[in-house]
């Protein structure tokens, strides 16, 4: 296998946990676009600067051909995956917490609020 | 051994800071999620890096020479500082954009 087939196969595993298994479906939203957008002007920066200083040597055998900033185009599927990655578990566990709880509104529209009631917004 | 890649790493992560103390993203405020989030995404990339410096996909020069497995500590921490800046990074945009939604919120 090389670098590009790895890279093809990160970038739909990445897609199918956002759209398939948790269902996030973060690939949608305007948010995790812009959030992408900044991600990757500062990935291309850092990249060019261990690919350039040669930190990181790849092999030219196993990747495609073309580069930007120093890096291989792959690396840019290596990028995308681990950020839809990261950010569909991110927004999996917080879906996750924010049904487990009662919403505020709705749970603050079933009391009625007594007259010792006076540290109500100080919590917000 | 070069100071270029732990510098860059730090870098990273005093850059995003202002975010979380300025815009107020709440990331590092909540510690078991964004473990929680970084824990699976370690383990797949960290399977990826393993298995692609065993197959020479690449190599790396002038690192510290600790290593995890054939990983180097340099690459364990990238997979840490890059997740984290990325939710830094999304809670950013939601902070400025108040209406776009993300998926999370309370219905």
């Amino acid at each position: 296998m090389t670098y590009t087939s790895a890279a093809a196969l990160g970038l739909v595993f990445a897609l199918v946990l956002d759209l398939a298994l948790l269902r996030t479906k973060l690939l949608r939203r305007k948010a995790f676009w812009t959030a992408y957008a900044i991600v990757l002007c500062f990935q291309l920066v850092v990249n060019g600067v261990f690919t350039g200083q040669r930190l990181v040597v790849y092999s030219e055998p196993d990747i495609f051909g073309p580069r930007l900033f120093y890096a291989p185009v792959e690396d840019v599927a290596f990028g995308f995956s681990l950020v839809l990655q990261t950010l569909a578990w991110w927004v999996w566990w917080g879906r996750r917490a924010s049904q487990a709880r009662p919403s505020p509104p709705a749970a603050s529209a079933a009391r009625r609020p007594g007259p010792t009631e006076t540290r109500r917004s100080s919590t917000r | 051994m070069s100071w270029i890649y732990p510098a860059v790493l730090l870098g990273c992560l005093v850059a995003t800071l202002p975010l979380e103390l300025v815009l107020g993203t709440r990331v590092y405020r909540q510690p078991l999620r964004l473990l929680a989030a970084l824990v699976p995404v370690l383990a797949v990339f960290l399977t990826w890096d393993a298995f692609a410096i065993h197959a020479r996909h690449w190599h790396y020069r002038h690192l510290l020479g600790l290593r995890v497995g054939n990983v180097p500590v340099e690459e364990v921490a990238f997979f840490v500082v890059v997740p984290v800046c990325a939710v830094l990074t999304l809670e950013a945009v939601r902070r400025r954009r108040p209406g776009w939604r993300i998926g999370d919120e309370q219905r």
